[in-house]
């Protein structure tokens, strides 16, 4: 048996089919990944997501901290409430895990990590945070989190949960509030609008249940790797792992190399691949034949060399399969591309992503 | 709980096989195997005129979630495919053993028919794994 999220009871009366993922028992669907996947797309999901790694980070020096520890700046982040995306490196500069953190106030930010990547993530900090006098590393395992999103979820949710919460439906992307026992944050895995809940567990089932009252669709980890994949996201240990740059993954945009004086872990490795270019590159494929492009096929881009699937399936939103893969550096959208799938080489055009943002195609 | 048509052959790799009167036999995969699969997206078929040989690979379904084979039940030619999965392959989801059947197999031995599974073996085979 796994760990059990808060929700896992209301899971199983809804006749999820259970998995496990990073050794907890998770729901994959509730009948129809592709349903879920459109009810996303066009009106509200919700995700049982308390198997999220929740850390809060506390005292004088937490800002500094997170400043060495993190390859984007915290000091983007200057009114209470931002939330920042970033990856946390090793000092080869490969990834450790991506995560959201949130400035909640001068001596307090909460960061929010991976299930499968606790452990690792928890040491690294730990580790990290010896260099500064009397900062707290408190894993928040008492608290669930339910990821709500879809066009209509912010709306959805206010209902549900009331006037105190109103405020929220205000909020730009990346910021977040707390009201009474719940924190709000304007986040998400999907490329929709929406929230991400942070609640104490005991508070979780109701939460939901109000939910669903409001035809909010539960939806699973199946519809949820669909739609981030549609949405361009990186899986952890997919996609980008410790062997990976961000400047590979196709996460540069998180890497802040200014200022210039600004000291984090990985830099100086960082800083030499920026220079020389990176080796490889993380791009969108669509395939323009039948089939399905699955993670760790061979990807054929003729004189450039050859490249690799890291996270592959079919886009409901599209109704045809799509891809990222890890190629040599130039190849670029626009070009065209081959993939061994099962002994036979198919099409596939090399696009820009996200696939999918708002509900509606970025294809070309 | 999944459907397990009595009057069906099975094998132990999820196909089911009917009897046709004029000698064939009709091959889906069974209403256990597409719900284990989830929703199905793409469906790779035999050509008609291709001789199979039982236990080989002869087709593919893929999922959302991952490709599975498919598996001729009995050897022979492949006299027919279900066409219209290319552009539905959920009919498989929807009726397994209706609408989402999958290719049709002139056997070489009929024989080979008589030693598959019956409803019961099959449901039993299910049973045990999943424990």
């Amino acid at each position: 048996m796994g760990n059990r999220t808060p929700l896992y009871e209301t899971h199983v009366a809804l006749k999820a089919r259970m998995v496990d993922f990073g050794g907890w028992d998770m729901p994959l669907h509730y009948g129809s990944q592709i349903e879920e996947h459109h009810r996303v797309r066009q009106d509200a999901g919700m995700f049982d997501v308390s198997h999220m790694t929740i850390v809060d980070i506390k005292g004088r020096e937490v800002r500094d901290f997170l400043r060495l520890l993190l390859a984007n700046d915290v000091a983007k982040l200057q009114t209470p409430g931002r939330a920042l995306y970033s990856c946390m490196l090793n000092t080869n500069g490969g990834i450790i895990d991506d995560l959201i953190v949130y400035f909640l106030d001068d001596t307090l930010f909460r960061v929010v990590a991976n299930a499968a990547t606790r452990e690792r993530d928890l040491a690294w900090i730990r580790n990290s945070a010896e260099l500064f006098g009397g900062l707290q590393i408190v894993p928040r395992d008492e608290l669930a989190m339910i990821a709500v999103q879809g066009p209509k979820a912010k709306e959805k949710v206010c209902r549900a949960l009331g006037d105190p919460v109103r405020p929220a439906e205000k909020l730009k992307p990346f910021h977040s509030m707390t009201v009474g026992e719940i924190f709000i944050s304007t986040t998400g895995y999907t490329g929709e609008e929406g929230f991400e809940l942070i609640m104490p567990s005991q508070a979780a089932r109701d939460i939901w249940e109000a939910l669903r009252e409001r035809d909010v669709a539960p939806a699973g980890l199946g519809a949820r790797d669909t739609l981030r994949l549609e949405a361009g996201m990186c899986l952890y240990g997919q996609d980008m792992d410790e062997t990976t740059t961000p400047l590979e993954s196709g996460l540069g945009w998180t890497v802040a190399f200014d200022p210039p004086d600004r000291k984090f872990i990985g830099r100086d490795v960082l800083e030499k691949q920026r220079a020389s270019g990176a080796p490889r590159t993380l791009v969108g494929l669509v395939l323009e034949e039948k089939g399905v492009l699955r993670s760790r096929q061979k990807v054929l881009c003729e004189a450039l060399g050859d490249g690799e699937i890291t996270s592959g399936g079919f886009s409901p939103t599209l109704n045809r399969s799509i891809a990222l893969a890890r190629v040599p550096a130039g190849v670029s959208p626009g070009m065209r591309c081959r993939v061994d799938v099962r002994g036979k080489l198919l099409e596939a055009r090399v696009v820009k992503y996200p696939f999918v943002r708002n509900g509606k195609s970025c294809l070309a | 709980m999944s459907n397990t048509p009595a009057e069906l052959k099975y094998t132990k790799s999820h196909e089911w096989v009917r009897r046709e009167p004029d000698g064939t036999v009709t091959v889906g995969i069974t209403d256990h195997a597409q719900e284990l699969m989830g929703d199905l997206v793409y469906v790779e078929l035999p050509e008609a005129g291709r001789q199979v040989s039982s236990g080989k690979e002869c087709a593919v379904v893929e999922s959302v979630k991952a490709a599975s084979e498919v598996y001729a039940p009995v050897s022979g030619e492949i006299v027919a495919a279900n066409t219209a999965l290319g552009d539905t392959p959920e009919l498989i989801n929807k009726d397994p053993y209706g609408e989402g059947w999958m290719f049709k197999i002139r056997p070489s031995d009929p024989k080979e028919i008589d030693a598959l599974l019956d409803a019961a073996a099959y449901e039993a085979q299910v049973a045990a794994e999943k424990h």
